[in-house]
């Protein structure tokens, strides 16, 4: 049997030294008893041969220096699967807090995964129909995408998350399986229960798979969670074939969870105090979606950030979007107008619309509307900022077309309902009727042709 | 071959391992790790410690292990079978690891970086007796329908006597085709194949002088800011500005010989899509698939760090071998300040002093380095080839007074900064014009005037100088509006929208814009320039540019690039009929 150790060498925080260890792997679990009772997790993030420093998942309050034994386990960090945890909810390091017992499984797999071999990869070309204009017309949702959420606090991102499960039609009207993975890091009891409540409401729990770690949770533990839930998530999809939707939220919780473990190991800080590797420990999340070439299911995720302070610079939407497909923004000026989903399109960007959509996929014209609403309604800004100048009335004829354009498209086209379910058709003949407020000439991004079969003045 | 060394691991933190007491590994060595053998290097030795980086994931691993060195510096095999292929970051290929390991990338897989079973339809091209320098020819193969491979013995040997040749015929590359015999009298077995080390350039003769466009097929790119073959030039952008779609467009239509592409530290869709959409597509200059004439070099952001360090290297260790047999090489570094990441984050680990943001003080050195491996050369075996590096950087929050973007200024002479403003209104390329720069504009200049038209640098001059005048009285319209301005500057304004519209966004989706000969760019550029005079004439006499645009021509001289097809430019000359029209209807509506 595997040798117990009393006592611990130093805490600090959310890390413990262990000194005199044998034996003791890189990145190997260790459970801790303390006091002859609570049982706790912990991994081993720095290791020699004499002393192993271990990042104890549920926070180090209660444990001493001389009343805890450590335990090695010998494995990395293991979670077992099977189809039954569809339909289950979890706790950020994958045991079950629903009271309904353990997953019995032969398969334990390790939640660090492993890359994917961009060999073996196939690139992602079928379009997910959300039903929201903003999203499917201008920054078309892929099925093996990631594609964030940007968002601040107050935001309705929740929402606009909620409405993405309901309506996406990632499976609907066909034979293939579809199931939500959903991991919370630090997020309030009331937005794990909205979608808690949201999944019910829409028929969708028993195919849905929850990873919670709230906002009081161990904080430590958050770092596990996502990793755990996308485990969960590619062994859904590659090992059981089905289409499976990832929601991860709030990414800015589980960073924030990193910069406090880095600062306790005193690692030296790059940006606002984030470690060096948060790009790269982020990519290791982000990185899991996709599909397998020759493979039924695909992983997609839609991770959730709330931008501090609004800021789409700061390291963590900065570093999110070099690595993830593309963005959706929220803005809280659209928000203010009543405006929803409140997506500002301009910051709004999904790389791999371009080859999900068009002739055989929407419709032809559909690349074309896009460019000329993005190019027309970037114009629209300049038209605003000369008006808060010189005054509406002195801006030239084109220049208050475009601001008129510009109402009507924030209004028409990127509003909608909580439950309006567009189709894709109807968003992208919206786009033509309000291209049509602007003059033909004004019109540069479009093909004469399609110009000649859709175009229509208003 | 001297005895196996071995060291034994004391201490572990994520990629960078300690050993405990100098045991004799040299820097730079190659070294396995532990009982699975994972792939290593020595970065630091002191009297007390040797510090390795490991290139594969350390989970699991324990201190007391074992570290086995080899001897020899971290080096990439160079020979057949590197084109048309994907590798990671230290040259295995990630098509045998799939095979070995399925569709995930497991750890410790040993795979041999060229396929070792095929047979190349060789012929030698030396004879016995031949005295021979390093980096001679020794043997030629068809690699691709695209390249002939040329074999050469490595330029470590200096000089050699040719003892023996195998006739022509099918070898592996691992068969002995020659045996040289060195000065010190002891024979040697060249093959097909060579081991480099990938952080030392491979040596050439002399340097050449920039004097020849890499062209591109973009017009933002060849008119206004052109790289010289054997050029570098850096595309900084935020996210979603379009630096691998800049870098995609360059590596399909850019009329280079052989592309290594290196995806360090990017995504895997992104990899995926390249090595897809490039066996599909054709090469504008020779028909054949892309793909002949493509390496990919594919470490993504999940991939372990230190290997990403490493693709850098391996990749421009590809491209001198090609350069070395004669090619024009263009390198696409898709990004660089992700491996100067992997730089600061195993510097972090080794507890060094940090620079700016984190960055290591050595990043400088580093990245001039990297950059001054580019170059036209006459090669040792009296060839000329190039290396051109394109390099895409990532700034931090798209603030290009970061420290990779700065440092890599200095050391690149081409700066094409990509701007979120226009990539927000979706025009792309969304180079920006006024803070782009390109050195290479007076070393080409004869170039041009030789190899396209007399008057095509005068046109560039105009062209930019229309662009600044814009950009100047942008600054009034902004406050005031657009109506109050002389007709002059609206004709001024009018003409570099159209500049703008239909010269410089391009679209890379087009069938007839996507890759633009250069002819085509600079005929564009007079039927621009035609209408700007006439037009100018116009206002002179009194017209305003409310009757001049109320015909279509300004539309339709936007609109050639999608009217004209590269292969009809004839057409031109109907333009400018229809630019004369335009002068004498305004003139007569107007007597």
């Amino acid at each position: 049997m595997s040798i117990e150790y009393l006592g611990l060498s130093e805490i600090n925080g959310p890390l413990v030294i262990l000194e005199g260890v044998k034996g003791a792997a890189f990145d190997e679990i260790v459970s801790f008893k303390i006091d002859g009772k609570t049982k706790r997790l912990g991994r081993i993030i720095e290791d020699y041969e004499d002393k192993a420093v271990i990042q104890v998942f549920e926070g180090t309050d209660g444990m001493s220096l001389t009343n805890t034994h450590t335990t090695l386990t010998g494995k990395p960090m293991e979670i077992a699967l099977s189809e039954d945890i569809l339909g289950r909810t979890f706790d950020g390091i994958g045991r079950p807090i629903d009271g309904l017992g353990p997953i019995v499984s032969e398969d334990k797999v390790d939640v660090n995964g492993l890359p994917l071999n961009p060999c073996t990869r196939e690139y992602p070309r079928n379009y997910i129909n959300t039903g929201i204009s903003a999203i499917d017309g201008l920054t078309t949702l892929i099925r093996g995408q990631k594609l964030p959420i940007f968002s601040g606090n107050g935001l309705p991102h929740n929402e606009l998350a909620a409405q993405l499960v309901q309506q996406s039609s990632l499976g609907a009207n066909s034979e293939e399986k579809f199931a939500v993975v959903f991991a919370a890091m630090g997020v309030k009891y009331d937005v794990a229960e909205f979608f808690r409540r949201t999944f019910e409401e829409s028929g969708v729990s028993d195919h849905v798979t929850m990873f919670l770690n709230l906002a009081n949770d161990p904080v430590v533990e958050r770092l596990i969670t996502p990793r755990v839930a996308l485990t969960a998530a590619e062994y859904l999809a590659f090992e059981k074939g089905m289409h499976i939707l990832v929601i991860m939220t709030d990414i800015t919780s589980y960073c924030e969870a990193m910069r406090e473990v880095s600062s306790s190991k005193g690692e030296i800080p790059s940006r606002k105090g984030y470690p060096g590797y948060l790009y790269s420990d982020l990519a290791s999340l982000y990185e899991r979606a996709g599909i397998v070439a020759g493979q039924p299911g695909s992983v997609t995720q839609i991770p959730i950030l709330t931008m501090p302070n609004d800021d789409i610079t700061h390291p963590i939407p900065d570093l999110t979007g070099y690595i993830t497909e593309g963005q959706i923004v929220l803005d809280r000026n659209l928000f203010g107008q009543g405006i929803y989903p409140p997506i500002s399109v301009l910051p709004s960007l999904s790389r791999l619309m371009k080859d999900g959509i068009g002739e055989g996929y929407t419709r032809e014209d559909h690349q074309a509307v896009a460019n000329q609403l993005f190019s027309s309604y970037a114009k629209v800004t300049d038209a605003r900022s000369l008006a808060s100048v010189i005054g509406e009335d002195e801006l030239s004829d084109i220049d208050k077309k475009y601001l008129a354009f510009g109402t009507a498209f924030e209004k028409e086209f990127v509003g909608q309902g909580h439950l309006e379910n567009r189709p894709v058709t109807e968003t992208l003949d919206i786009g033509w009727k309000l291209l049509g407020i602007l003059p033909k000439s004004e019109l540069d991004r479009v093909d004469t042709k399609l110009l000649d079969k859709y175009y229509k003045p208003a | 071959m001297a005895e196996e060394k071995t060291g034994i691991i004391y201490g572990i933190n994520g990629p960078v391992i300690y050993l405990k007491n100098a045991v004799g590994f040299k820097m730079s060595e190659m070294v396995y790790v532990g009982k699975q053998r994972l792939v290593g290097e020595v970065i630091s030795l002191t009297t007390e410690t040797t510090t390795i980086q490991v290139y594969e994931e350390t989970g699991g691993m324990k201190p007391g292990e074992l570290v086995y060195g080899t001897g020899d510096a971290i080096s990439v095999t160079l020979g057949p079978g590197i084109l048309n292929n994907i590798y990671d970051g230290i040259e295995r290929p990630l098509a045998e690891i799939a095979k070995a390991s399925g569709k995930y990338i497991t750890r410790g897989v040993s795979v041999s970086s060229l396929d070792e079973e095929k047979k190349w339809d060789v012929k030698i091209k030396v004879k016995a007796g031949d005295s021979i320098r390093g980096g001679a020819i020794i043997a030629e193969c068809q690699e691709t329908p695209s390249i002939l491979h040329r074999s050469m013995m490595t330029p470590l040997i200096k000089s050699a006597v040719v003892k023996s040749v195998q006739p022509d015929g099918q070898y592996t590359v691992k068969d002995p085709i020659v045996t040289v015999t060195l000065p010190d009298g002891s024979d040697r077995d060249l093959t097909l194949a060579q081991k480099w080390p990938i952080r030392i350039p491979r040596p050439s003769l002399s340097r050449y002088p920039a004097s020849e466009p890499l062209v591109t097929g973009q017009r933002i790119l060849d008119t206004l800011f052109p790289i010289a073959r054997g050029g570098t030039a850096a595309i900084p952008g935020g996210f979603g500005t379009g630096k691998t779609m800049t870098q995609h467009s360059i590596a399909k239509f850019s009329n280079a010989n052989v592309i290594i592409y290196i995806g360090c530290g990017e995504r895997g869709n992104e990899m995926t899509e390249v090595l897809e959409d490039f066996s599909k597509l054709e090469d504008p200059q020779t028909g054949n698939k892309l793909m002949a004439r493509t390496a990919l070099i594919a470490n993504t952001s999940n991939m372990p760090v230190a290997a990403r360090e490493a693709s850098i290297y391996t990749g421009i260790t590809l491209a001198e071998y090609y350069r070395d047999m004669g090619y024009d090489v263009a390198i696409m570094a898709d990004s660089t300040s992700r491996w100067a990441e992997a730089l600061r984050e195993l510097s972090g680990r080794m507890e060094e002093m940090p620079a700016e943001e984190g960055f290591p003080a050595y990043l400088a050195s580093r990245l001039a380095a990297f950059y001054e491996r580019a170059g036209q050369m006459q090669t040792l075996n009296n060839l000329e080839g190039s290396v051109s590096i394109i390099g895409a950087v990532s700034p931090q929050g798209g603030d290009f007074s970061e420290p990779v973007t700065m440092n890599t200024k200095r050391f690149v002479r081409c700066f094409w900064g990509l701007d979120k403003a226009l990539a927000y209104a979706r025009h792309y390329p969304a180079i920006n014009w006024m803070e782009s720069y390109s050195e290479y504009v007076g070393d080409l200049a004869p170039w041009y005037k030789e190899h396209v038209d007399q008057g095509f640098v005068n046109d560039r001059t105009q062209i930019v100088a229309l662009l600044n005048s814009e950009d100047k009285l942008m600054e009034t319209v902004k406050l005031i509006g657009s109506d109050v301005l002389p007709d002059d500057q609206k004709l001024t304004l009018e003409i570099a929208r159209v500049i703008r519209l239909g010269f410089l966004q391009q679209n890379a989706f087009h069938p007839s814009d996507q890759n633009v000969p250069l002819k085509k760019q600079f005929l564009m550029m007079e039927t621009i320039l035609y209408l700007y005079q006439k037009a100018r004439a116009l206002v002179t006499q009194g017209h305003p540019m409310s009757i001049l645009k109320e015909e279509d021509i300004f539309e339709k001289i936007i609109a050639i690039k999608y009217d004209v097809p590269n292969d009809k430019l004839e057409m031109f000359d109907d333009y400018k009929k229809k630019i004369d029209d335009f002068y004498n209807k305004v003139l007569e509506k107007n007597a």
